[in-house]
């Protein structure tokens, strides 16, 4: 007995003795669903005609978890698992806190509608190529990324929906595609490596990986070793993968080359991992290193805004239009990086809920006329209004919200964040964010014109099959878009519960760490 | 050691940025190679260089009694080389699949995504 | 590259290889080996078979799609990791037991499943860019 007792005692050094209960694993149901579903799609490759529903029910339950774990962590606090029943910092934590896990539920919301949409899009070449599994184990990389409490398996994530993303941008094999596949591929792998090697850094400087442990130890540190070079290495590295301005060129290359499915999950949900990733490190772990940067990121976040949406104004491909106002979108929320303050950063998150939902809509919008007139380009585009009032109607409303007016839930994010660029002290910045708005109404407005208000040149050339599943896919993004421009005050709570989260991390360290723990 | 280390590291970082600037797809594909194992081996480095002794803890004893070789870098670079031999598989069959179809692996030949001298959008009705 | 002496020989190392990869898994827990260097030797056993008797040969021999192999690698290893659902232990968990084959207990443990699973994935997925590869190669 005694032997037993003393055995007990020391485990307690090295395991989680507390059993775990079945309702923890939401944390990591958003995961593991994916990746099974995946898994099984995979060893299904043939029956092509179960993909759709199997994904479409995986990705349903991942859809509930996640709903459960939000609400889970705004009522508890961040909720932790740590893998294997190793003490943290040993083992590899899953930390849920209210910015991963609100981010993971819109992202997991966007995949829910593409996989819907993709019904009718993706023909059974597509399937059999892989498009479901590709879909289910990006999203469970996304999903890890949101979820994860430690830097190196971030990096393991980043890279499990990286790869899947090649996949879903090759597929097809058209030679646009491999063209900008390849210059997503080669660029976006020196964008990880280079992530990597700031963690390599970042390890040598700590020793250790874990997020909270590197939180709560960044103080020690600060005397010794080159935090603000890892924070700036960092700031490249999640730049890019973001596609801020000047590493933003991988991202036109390639967004629109493939199936527009595929692009709407991308220019939704890819470009915000980035995102998250850099609130993370440089606001949750270096904020003091932030402070030092923030002159270098408001210039970064202004430059990518401007230039990005200028880019949109001199494109003809509709498309290539949305890729360019993907960019300028990540440059309004690098805008509230910079800030760093609550406001700011809760501007930030909501500009992410917000762009996951708009951007995936304005892309399925383009899928959609393409589906209709068979083109995208707005030369030949024109004539919805007349023909089809329910696209035009969507058209306008996403229009309004990516340009960031009334009704729409643009509106709320920018204000937020014109506020506090104001408060600041930069007024600049703000006057940023309000030109975007301006040049984004241009484009997208010059869009809404041509392709939709102008007259139809010449017989429209309008099929015969309702788009039925593109109505339902737009209708399910259209409607949080308008609800939230109407009554933006509980999103609003929640960004600022997620801002709060990563401004004071010590609920976040404390959760990872309940007594302290060992060092 | 950590010198050595360090200096072949930065060779590795000058080669693979020198070959990644080039506009041949294949000789940015070598960088990519060359860039993944320079960053193996900062890892190494960065988990510090202990000599040979392996750390496994002698029977009866519950921590490492002496000073022994970290076997978290190793883990860290297994992983690292995993994902980076795939991505290279990948990119190797991408890039042959390319080089294939668009009969070139010159990157500045590679304009399909992104056509030269396109129309610029309507101006009016 | 197919010559008689390396087409006769092929089956042979081939599946010479595919065995050694499987005793380089099995060692795997408490000796240098495992799941992903295993599967890389399996790989490369499949890959010298497919240079040898052609690609079609080879994915006659391995009878089921690389990549439904490694689809059904993955489901191992993320179902080994949910077995810990039902002992309330924490994801991932390493969980022991021993079996009684013919008078000798022989260890089984969900970590052993996650490998075999690792094992599977990667020769799913290397097998399948090598055949690529060596399809592209001879067209």
């Amino acid at each position: 007995m005694a032997q037993n007792a003393a055995e007990a005692a020391d485990l307690a050094h090295a395991l989680v003795l507390a059993p775990t209960s079945a309702a923890d694993w939401v944390v990591v149901a958003p995961v593991a669903i994916p990746i099974v579903a995946g898994a099984l799609l995979m060893m299904l490759r043939h029956e092509t005609r179960w993909h759709a529903g199997l994904a479409i029910g995986a990705l349903l339950a991942t859809f509930l978890s996640n709903v459960l774990l939000l609400h889970r962590v705004l009522t508890d606090g961040p909720l932790v698992m740590t893998m294997g029943r190793w003490l943290p910092p040993f083992g590899i934590s899953f930390a849920a806190d209210v910015l991963g896990a609100s981010l993971a539920l819109v992202a997991t919301l966007v995949a829910l509608v593409g996989a819907v949409y993709a019904i009718a899009d993706i023909g059974t070449v597509g399937r059999r190529y892989g498009f479901y599994p590709f879909l289910m184990l990006m999203m469970a990389g996304v999903g890890g990324a949101f979820l994860t409490g430690d830097i190196f398996n971030l990096y393991v994530w980043f890279e499990v929906f990286l790869i899947s993303s090649f996949g879903l941008l090759v597929l097809g094999s058209e030679h646009p595609q491999l063209d900008g596949t390849t210059k997503y591929a080669i660029l976006n792998l020196i964008g990880t490596t280079l992530f990597l090697i700031t963690v390599s850094l970042l390890y040598g400087a700590f020793g250790t990986l874990n997020m909270a442990d590197i939180a709560r130890k960044a103080g020690n540190f600060r005397e010794t070793a080159p935090l603000t070079t890892l924070a700036a290495l960092f700031l490249l590295a999640f730049g890019m993968k973001a596609a801020a301005f000047p590493v933003n060129f991988w991202l036109p290359a390639s967004y629109h080359t493939p199936r527009i499915v595929t692009a709407a999950l991308f220019g939704g949900v890819l470009t915000k991992v980035g995102v998250y990733a850099l609130l993370r490190t440089l606001v949750m772990l270096f904020p003091l290193e932030r402070d030092m940067l923030s002159c270098l990121i408001a210039w970064g976040a202004a430059a990518t805004m401007i230039i990005g949406i200028m880019g949109a104004l001199a494109q003809t491909d509709i498309r290539r239009v949305l890729g360019f106002v993907v960019i300028s979108g990540v440059g309004v929320m690098l805008a509230g990086l910079a800030l760093g303050t609550a406001e700011g950063l809760s501007g930030t998150i909501f500009y992410a809920f917000h762009s996951m939902i708009v951007m995936t809509a304005l892309y399925l919008l383009a899928g959609v006329m393409n589906g209709l007139a068979g083109d995208y380009s707005l030369r030949s585009l024109s004539g919805f209004y007349a023909s089809h009032p329910l696209v035009a109607a969507f058209a306008l409303l996403l229009m309004l919200a990516a340009a960031g007016l009334p009704p729409a839930s643009g509106l709320w994010p920018k204000v937020l964040l014109v506020r506090a660029a104001i408060d600041t002290g930069w007024p600049w910045l703000a006057f940023a964010i309000l030109a975007t708005g301006l040049l984004t109404t241009l484009a997208l407005g010059r869009m809404f014109l041509l392709a939709i208000w102008r007259m139809p040149s010449g017989p429209a050339p309008v099929s015969a099959i309702s788009p039925r599943l593109g109505y339902i896919a737009l209708g399910v993004l259209a409607l949080p878009v308008l609800l939230i421009g109407l009554y933006p005050e509980p999103v609003i709570a929640v960004a600022e519960r997620a801002a709060a989260g990563i401004l004071d991390s010590s609920t976040y360290i404390g959760s990872v760490f309940p007594e302290g723990a060992v060092q | 050691m950590e010198p050595v280390l360090a200096a072949v590291i930065g060779l590795f970082y000058a080669v693979s940025i020198y070959l990644m600037l080039s506009k041949h797809i294949i000789r940015i594909l070598l960088g990519v190679a060359i860039f993944s194992n320079a960053v193996n081996l900062t890892i190494f480095t960065a988990g510090r260089i202990v000599r040979e002794v392996p750390p496994i803890i002698p029977e009866g004893l519950e921590v490492l009694d002496k000073v022994a070789a970290n076997p978290l870098p190793q883990a860290l670079i297994l992983t690292a080389i995993v994902i980076s031999f795939s991505f290279f598989a990948f990119l190797l069959v991408l890039a042959f699949r390319a080089y294939q179809d668009l009969d070139t692996d010159d990157t500045d030949g590679m304009r399909l995504a992104e056509p030269k001298g396109e129309d610029l959008p309507p101006l009016g009705y | 590259m197919s010559t008689l002496i390396f087409r006769t020989t092929a089956p042979y190392l081939t599946s010479l290889m595919i065995l050694f990869s499987l005793f380089v898994l099995l060692r795997g827990h408490n000796d240098p080996g495992g799941g992903f260097i295993g599967g890389l030797i399996a790989a490369s056993a499949f890959a010298i078979y497919g240079i040898a008797c052609g690609v079609p040969a080879a994915r006659r021999a391995l009878y089921f799609h690389p990549m439904a192999i490694s689809g059904f690698g993955l489901l191992l290893a993320g179902l080994s990791g949910v077995v810990s659902l039902f002992l309330e232990v924490p994801f991932l968990t390493g969980i022991w037991t021993s079996i009684n084959v013919l008078g000798i207990s022989v260890d089984i443990s969900t970590v052993l499943g996650f490998d075999t699973g690792v094992y599977l994935v990667v020769v799913g997925s290397i097998t399948s860019i090598a055949l690529a590869l060596e399809e592209r190669g001879h067209p």
